[in-house]
């Protein structure tokens, strides 16, 4: 197996994008991506989108993309594994370079949520849980991880106004970052008391603590390291030091432990193994904060802290920019949005930045060895990749 | 037009009637019915049927409603564990929402889950109520 | 000589809605006095259903309870009907979706059944004579109804909602059916048009050409078959549209206040329609001891009554702690609604789009 690199990346402006078409974003995230590089033309394309068909009507995004981008007639495949299809985009491109079916990989995702209403957005990603049997008596995504919630407080025994204010400092946290970050959908500075008081949407978690929908693509170019160090000098390299991944039961209901994000475990155990490296060499990570409650829980299955206190590590500031452990310091989903099939690679996009020295404002100190963790549904899938610089 | 009639009459046996399996192998209790156990590749089942009494395990109270449900207002949906090892995803029915706590026993009563539009199939399925 | 088979109730259950509505709630809304109502109807709240429960959803529950009473094996019931002037759909049975949620399915006999507030004794009826000649093993006739009252008019204050069911057979009879007696004529005092939300009726016209015609002409054919007299019972029970009627014609007819009081419910449940007289009897069983004798008439609008005598035999024993009891389920755990959440329960609002 090859040592992979990425060498390119590019995303742009996360939002209500009404005037660009599916295709359209792609299109520009991937030749971001490819001048980023320093290339004009790519081996194969992998392309993360949870439901196309659903939101656009569109499938066979594999043919459509690759025509767009001009890049026909090489193999193309759109990859999904709910929220999770970004990172497995960036899995499948990543197993296709270090297998040395190819060289220059794109790997990419892309979501456009906005061309149906609430209900139709709400109704495409419900198609993440058990349709017969979760969705089927009433459920929804907000409130399958309310239930989690529940079930993490009542097991920890944490009472509820600390609870809250854990869960609040999530979405306070991310949104801090997000200022700093131009491609996030929202800039905007919340308050604790602001999240506590936000609308109800499925008790205990408010509409602050739910991440948005969003339209957006983000885009990658891998390469194998050996190419990287000859050919593609314009950044210092930034290897995949591991790929990690595992599924869980699809129910909420049939998992053993429901306040537990075992799939999240096994995927980063595996990554771990690969890379050789501890939950304590991680230097930072960019986890799948679909919803405030998954943030602490994927920090406590990723082995960062304890479980049942990575609550106490957030509202301690354990997670900040400035923190011990950096937690999406793009922003997370809350605050940079969640086109779900892009989420995955735009982690992985944060991540590089990071590790280049080239995050700006979010320039985290320490920042040699970084973690991405895209997640799918309730936690029935998980994509776990590490990063480092070279 | 209802698109979901064969989905629906596909699941009745389960839906109407709590038909489960039961491992031959290690006695757990699976709903819906599986074609092999988890972990051991197991194929053997005996058919059981759910039990109607069990205790809640988490809830939620939704408050923006899913399509086909938003006339229900707020409602109360939650995990019950059932005996056998059995769990469901299902509402809390006649039970005032501040009422709703973890560790409540229940039992299961047939109730209409929601209505296909105004043009469609009545959809009928499991609830629980305080016990 | 061979002996003549004994058919009669095996198995019974009720199930009544958790929610009510008080007349006081009701009468304020359009400006009417509640105590000249409770006084006139004598009826002081009523069963609401919640908008995931109906005629189907009621009948499983109590059809549930009625098969757990008898202790058999659902496979063996060979009919089951529903009667109802509220059944789900105007076409698709509610029997097929009540016989399989009982697992009952598929070598069953099902019909729906419609005559106003008559249509769950008519259930009865049926089973009764399919049993008797031996065509089926075990019967399931139930009365259920959610019916509507129109806003602002009489009959809302007392349609309510509930279900009865009774399985009938010839082993191990807890109340023997030993006459039966069916008096109808065309009489159109109470109806309801196809596309029509609400009933209507004839008012003062439903009272003596209607109700008490047709219960006082078969409830005294019925003494009459039997050759009893009134005080040989030990309760009776009556089609109960509001608290008043079935006093009245109980007395009519030659009974007491006293034997008439355990199965009349209006007063607390409304009036339930296909389920009225059904109902009452189910509580009249949970109480009754061997040997009481049950005098019972329904009464559906259109009309007619259904008449039976029954006799409480020595298998009501213990019978009725197998499950709830219909006089609890009416007086503990209610829940009360205010008539915004009524109207909106019971579809009489609707959200726009």
């Amino acid at each position: 197996m090859r040592d992979v690199a990425v060498i390119g990346v590019g995303m742009n402006k996360w939002g209500e994008l009404w005037e660009k078409s599916l295709r359209d974003i792609f299109v520009e995230a991937a030749l971001l991506a490819m001048d980023d590089a320093g290339v004009d033309h790519i081996d194969s394309l992998y392309v993360g989108s949870m439901t196309p068909g659903l939101f656009i009507g569109q499938e066979h995004l594999g043919s459509l993309l690759a025509d767009y981008l001009g890049q026909c007639p090489i193999p193309a495949a759109r990859v999904e594994s709910a929220c999770a299809s970004g990172g497995l985009a960036v899995r499948m491109g990543w197993m296709d370079v270090a297998l040395g079916v190819s060289d220059i990989v794109l790997v990419s995702g892309v979501e456009k949520m906005l061309d149906v209403d609430g209900a139709g957005a709400t109704y495409a990603l419900a198609t993440a849980a058990d349709q017969e049997w979760e969705c089927y008596n009433g459920a929804t995504f907000p409130g399958l991880y309310a239930m989690i919630a529940n079930a993490y407080q009542a097991k920890h025994n944490i009472p509820f106004g600390k609870f809250r204010k854990q869960l609040a400092q999530v979405a306070v946290k991310n949104h801090a970052n997000g200022l700093l970050n131009p491609n996030a959908q929202f800039q905007t500075k919340v308050t604790p008391e602001q999240v506590m008081a936000s609308t109800m949407v499925a008790d205990p978690l408010r509409l602050l603590d739910c991440s948005p929908i969003t339209d957006g693509a983000a885009a990658a170019i891998l390469c194998p390291l050996e190419m990287a160090r000859a050919k593609f000098k314009k950044h210092s390299p930034v290897v995949i030091a591991a790929s990690g991944a595992a599924t869980d039961t699809l129910s909420l209901a049939h998992r053993e432990d429901m306040t537990y994000l075992k799939a999240t475990e096994v995927a980063a155990q595996r990554a771990y193994k690969m890379a050789g490296l501890k939950p304590a060499d991680i230097d930072f990570a960019e986890v799948h904060d679909c919803f405030t409650i998954a943030e602490i829980c994927v920090t406590e299955a990723l082995g960062f802290f304890e479980v049942g206190k990575g609550g106490d590590a957030t509202l301690a500031g354990a997670t900040a920019l400035d923190g011990a452990k950096p937690i999406n310091s793009s922003g997370g989903l809350k605050s940079k949005g969640h086109p779900v099939g892009a989420t995955g690679v735009a982690q992985a996009i944060e991540v590089v930045h990071q590790l280049r020295g080239d995050a700006g404002k979010r320039q985290l100190k320490k920042a040699r060895i970084g973690l991405t963790q895209n997640m799918g549904g309730s936690g029935g899938s998980t994509i776990v990749h590490i990063f480092k610089s070279v | 037009m209802s698109s979901i009639t064969a989905r629906y009459w596909r699941e009745i046996p389960q839906r109407y009637r709590g038909e489960a399996a039961k491992s031959k192998k290690t006695g757990k209790t699976y709903f819906p019915p599986r074609l092999v156990e988890p972990k051991n590749g197991n194929r053997e089942f005996e058919p059981v049927k759910l039990d109607y009494e069990g205790k809640l395990v988490t809830y939620t109270i939704i408050r923006v409603a899913p399509a086909g449900f938003e006339d229900q207002g707020a409602y109360a949906l939650g995990i019950v564990e059932l005996p056998g090892g059995a769990r469901i995803t299902t509402q809390i029915a006649d039970c005032p929402l501040s009422d709703v706590k973890i560790g409540m026993k229940v039992r299961i009563e047939f109730r209409k889950i929601r209505d296909e539009g105004h043009e469609g199939i009545h959809c009928y399925g499991y609830k629980v109520v305080p016990a | 000589m061979a002996q003549e088979k004994v058919v009669g109730i095996v198995g019974y259950g009720s199930y009544i809605p958790r929610h009510r509505i008080k007349v006081e709630e009701i009468a304020k809304v359009w400006g009417m006095d509640p105590e000249t109502i409770k006084r006139g109807l004598q009826l002081y709240e009523k069963s609401v259903p919640t908008p995931d429960q109906d005629v189907i959803t009621m009948s499983v529950e109590a059809a549930r309870r009625a098969v757990k009473r008898a202790g058999i094996d659902p496979k063996k019931i060979g009919a089951v009907y529903v009667g109802s002037e509220s059944h789900p759909y105007a076409v698709k049975p509610t029997g097929t979706t009540v016989a399989e949620a009982l697992g009952a399915t598929p070598d069953i006999h099902t019909a729906d059944m419609e005559f106003a507030c008559k249509a769950g004794s008519e259930g009865m009826f049926v089973c009764f004579g399919l049993v008797k000649a031996g065509l089926i093993e075990y019967g399931l006739g139930i009365g259920a109804d959610t019916s509507q009252g129109a806003p602002g008019d009489a009959l809302e204050y007392s349609a309510s909602a509930g279900a009865a069911a009774f399985l009938f057979g010839d082993e191990n009879v807890l109340a023997t059916v030993d006459f039966t007696y069916s008096y109808m004529t065309d009489t159109p005092d109470f109806w309801r048009r196809e596309h029509s939300f609400y009933p209507s009726h004839g008012g003062r016209f439903t009272g003596d050409p209607a109700y008490f015609k047709h219960i006082l002409g078969c409830g005294r054919a019925l003494l009459e078959l039997s050759g009893m007299k009134p005080s040989d019972f030990a309760h009776c029970v009556f089609h109960q549209p509001n608290g008043k009627f079935p006093m009245r014609v109980a007395k009519l007819l030659g009974f007491t206040e006293e034997q008439n009081k355990t199965g009349w419910l209006t007063p607390w449940l409304g009036n339930t329609y296909s389920g009225s007289s059904p109902i009452g009897l189910t509580a009249i069983l949970d109480i009754s001891k061997p040997g009481d004798k049950i005098f019972m008439v329904s009464y559906g609008s259109g009309a007619g009554s259904d008449g039976f005598i029954y006799t409480v035999t020595e298998h009501i024993k213990g019978k009725a702690d197998i499950g709830p009891k219909t006089r609890p389920q009416l007086d503990e755990n209610k829940f009360y609604v205010d008539y915004g959440t009524y109207a909106k329960f019971r579809g009489k609002i609707l959200k726009a789009g």
